[in-house]
Order: structure tokens, then sequence, then C-alpha cells
């Protein structure tokens, strides 16, 4: 596979900053927005964004079901911040039967970190990126709170209040971050993701 | 860096970018609050009296009762903003105090200093503000401004201003990338803006910050016009909570924002959603009630 399509779920949030990424990434990327755009994909990312405006309206426009069935097909999905609450299993923090896709086994915690005024940047070791750090935008970020046997830790927090705290995973091909990798000109995630989606990570 | 840091550039632009493609929203109490957030809202502002109220009313608008947002900020788990007025940075100071995730320093408040807005970076919150033309907004930006928003004219329902003022800034914006670098001087000085931030947008083709719309929206078209004028997202003021069905008006105006292109959707959730807010034609109101010439 020389150039894989993938989307960015379009409905709300910064989109165009992950289109963008996976562009450099020599991705060839789809806005999705509606189910029918979900055929012929390679892989998906759920970009930052507000977690239950995204999560009401994939219900709302027919999108949350025929998302969880590419998924379970075998879609691998990335998810930053808000998606990263959507492709958890469960969410600490929501509001009530706020849905999600569910394709890690992980229990997220919304807004963990506590309102915008406690939003950080903090560098990050990732251990499967390799060295320099990696600079981790923290906006309202959640946080994951308990993971299952099969997701693998990528990063936590080193040394601030929350110390120790979960913030990137992976299970499968699935990958999920509660910081911005798009914000910043470190492109490792995306191609991380890329790389995935190839079948050579 | 290894220690974590807070209030930088990037977590206060960056926040605005997370509500990109969303709808802010008015609310007055917890429970206009809770409607906007299960309405798909990406956050709610909490002000005393939405702008239609503050225009019959009259008299001094201040910043809110401290209580009110604070049951506001309890109600819900979607972003909180709270307005303060033009210039009174103490207002902004309680603001942030209390927790609020962004501060207007809106022209729709009384204005508190004539002279000089709020000196925003001084701020660990982040601030949007108000702007009827690129000059203004970039003056905003340069007083440390995350986010900016065309004014429009609030409280009317009525959509023209904020139309103006969209194709004001989004067409000055086009002109600056047709300039030559010597041109985007005499550019800088005529817009009455730093020539940094006017390079900046001349290279990048929009500004450094997210630009929202407001003032005036009261349907789910009028919401989707400002979306193809260039909005990155979208405020809604007195036209949800005056309307007949606020509920089904706020979910409407939520996916036509989303769908913005797309006649088929916008004419589906124009549906069915009963009387909109009657609306003052901006033309007809006193001068002296005209809120987006506060300030500039």
């Amino acid at each position: 596979m020389t150039a894989p399509t993938i989307g960015v779920l379009a409905l709300q949030g910064d989109v165009r900053e992950h289109a963008a990424v996976l562009n450099e990434c020599g991705a060839t990327v789809r806005a999705i927005r509606k189910a029918e755009e979900l055929t012929a994909l390679d892989g998906l990312v759920i970009p930052g964004g507000e977690s239950t405006t995204i999560s009401k309206l994939a219900s709302d426009l027919g999108l949350l079901e025929p998302l969880v069935q590419a998924v379970s097909n075998g879609l691998p999905v990335y998810g930053s911040c808000a998606g990263m609450v959507l492709v958890a299993r469960e969410v600490l923090d929501g509001v009530p039967g706020q849905a999600t896709i569910g394709c890690i086994d992980i229990s997220v915690r919304r807004n963990a970190f506590g309102r915008q005024v406690a939003s950080f940047e903090q560098d990050l070791d990732i251990a499967c990126i390799g060295q320099p750090m990696f600079h981790g935008i923290f906006i309202r970020a959640p946080w994951v709170e308990s993971i299952g046997d099969k997701v693998q830790v990528l990063a936590s927090i080193p040394d601030n209040s929350a110390v120790g705290r979960i913030v990137a995973v992976r299970q499968d091909r699935n990958l999920a971050t509660a910081f911005h990798p798009e914000l910043t000109d470190d492109r490792r995630i995306h191609s991380l993701f890329v790389d995935i989606v190839k079948g050579q990570a | 860096m290894s220690e974590s840091t807070t209030g930088t550039l990037r977590v206060k632009r960056g926040m605005a970018e997370q509500l990109k493609g969303g709808v802010i929203m008015d609310v007055v109490n917890a429970e206009q609050a809770k409607i906007a957030e299960d309405a798909g809202a990406v956050a709610v502002m909490a002000l005393e009296r939405v702008p239609a109220d503050i225009r019959a009313e009259g008299g001094i608008s201040r910043m809110s009762d401290p209580d009110m947002i604070g049951e506001i900020i309890n109600s819900v788990t979607i972003p909180v903003m709270a307005k303060a007025r033009i210039g009174h940075f103490v207002e902004a100071q309680v603001l942030e105090s209390l927790g609020v995730d962004y501060i207007d320093e809106s022209e729709v408040l009384s204005i508190a200093d004539y002279a000089n807005h709020i000196d925003k970076w001084q701020f660990t919150v982040p601030f949007v503000c108000g702007a009827t033309n690129l000059g203004e907004a970039l003056r905003r930006i340069n007083e440390g401004a995350a986010m900016i928003r065309s004014k429009g004219e609030a409280g009317t329902g009525d959509v023209s201003n904020a139309v103006t003022h969209m194709r004001s800034i989004g067409g000055a914006i086009r002109r600056l990338t047709t300039m030559n670098k010597d041109e985007l001087y005499a550019a800088a000085k005529d817009l009455q803006a730093p020539y940094d931030l006017v390079a900046e947008v001349a290279e990048n083709g929009k500004l450094p910050v997210v630009l929202f719309t407001a003032g005036g929206i009261a349907t789910p078209a009028d919401a989707a016009m400002m979306m193809q004028l260039g909005a990155e997202g979208v405020f809604v003021g007195s036209g949800i909570f005056k309307s007949g069905n606020p509920a089904e008006r706020a979910a409407a105006i939520v996916q036509a924002t989303v769908h913005y292109d797309d006649p088929n959707v916008i004419a589906k959730v124009s549906r069915g959603l009963g009387e909109a807010m009657v609306g003052i034609n901006v033309e007809e109101s006193p001068v002296p009630l005209r809120f987006a010439e506060r300030g500039n």
C-alpha cells in the first residue's frame, strides 16, 4: 500500500489540523460526515473537539452504528482528546447516555485535569517513537483511568500533580492520545498511525 | 521543557480550535444550559440577560452574578464562557477565579473603559473578542485575544451586520494575500494593526486564531450562510431562547452548522421549528443601541 486513504471524522473539532498532518505523512485524506463516506477507507481519525457534541451528532446523523460496524470489521482508528473519549469502552464524568465506539478497552475520565485554566503543555517520554521527547498539548484533556489486558500504555504524565496518569494507549491497530499532536509540528504520532494502517507498525 | 506549563498561547488558541464547527449558545440559567448541552452545543455563554433583553430594558449591563455562573458551571460538562465589559480587567479577574473556560470581552455589555481594552496577555484564561473588520480583529489579537468573532448586531435577529462584518474581514484577508511585501507596510498603516500580524495573515490567508461569527443569527439557514462566508463556528445569542421551541431550534442550528454546505440537510432541519425570534431591523434601531459600534 503506497498512499493509504484515511478519513477524518468531520462532525466538529480541529479536523483541518489532523487532515494537514496526515497529508504530510503521505495519506490521502477524506472528510467524513456521512455513513456512506466510511466505505473504502484504510483508517479513520477522530479529532479533538467537544466529545458530547461529536457523540450526539454521530447518533443523530445515523453515523454511530456504521462507525461501530466499520471498526469491528477491522478499520484502524486513532482518536485524540475528544477522539480518545469516543473510542473508549467507558466514559466517566460524561453526560447521561454518552455513546462511544468503544473499540479500545479503557475507561476514560473527561476533563480529568480540570477546566481550561488548568490546560497545559508537557514533554512526554514515548518509547515506541523514541527520542526526543514528544511535546504534549493538553486542553481540557481526559486521562485513562483504567485499562483492559490487551491495552498497551504508550505514555504517562511524568511529574506534575497527575503523575502516572495514562495519556496514550494502543490496542491492536487502534490508537488514542489525550493530547493534541496535530497542534504541534511533530509528526511522529500521525506517522505511527499511518504505519499501523499500512501494516508496518 | 520538562515541567508542565499552563496559560500558553498554544493552549489558549488550541482551545478555540477544539470548538470549530460548533455552536456556542447564550444561556441565563442552569436549565437553559442543560438544554443547550443536550442539543449539542460545544460551549455555553453564561450571561444575566440575553442581548434582546439588554436592548429592550436598557441600563448598564455588567458581568453576571458569580452565583449564577457557578450554577451553570456545575450543571453542564461542556465549556462555560462568560462576558466581561470592554476594558473591565477586574471583572475578567473575577471570571478567571470562578473557573470559566473562556472570557468574552464583549460590546454587548456596557463599556467600562472607552480608551483601552483589557491586556489579555496577563491572564491564564483565554479571551474571545468581537470585530467588525480585519484591523479591529488584529488589534484584539495584539492585545492577547485567542479567538475572534465577527460582532454582528446582537439581540436583533437581523443577520445583516454579521454578514457585513464577516465579508469585511474575509475580503480584507484575501486582498492582503495578493499584495507585495512592500505594500504590506502601507496596509498595516491603513488597518491600524501591527505589521507582523498583517504579514502573518498575508502569508497564511487566515487569521492566526479561530474566527467565529456572532450577532443576529436566528435560523439554521443564518448559521449555514455565515459558515459558507468563512466563519469557523457560530455564537447564537437571543435566537434560541427567544424563539418558540428552543430545544429543537438549538439542535437544528447545530446540525445546519455541521452540514452548512448541504441544502437538503438545512431544509430538513428547518422544518417544524415554530416561531423564530421576532427581531428588530438594525437600520431601525437607534444608534446608541448599536452594540457593534462599541469598542474598536
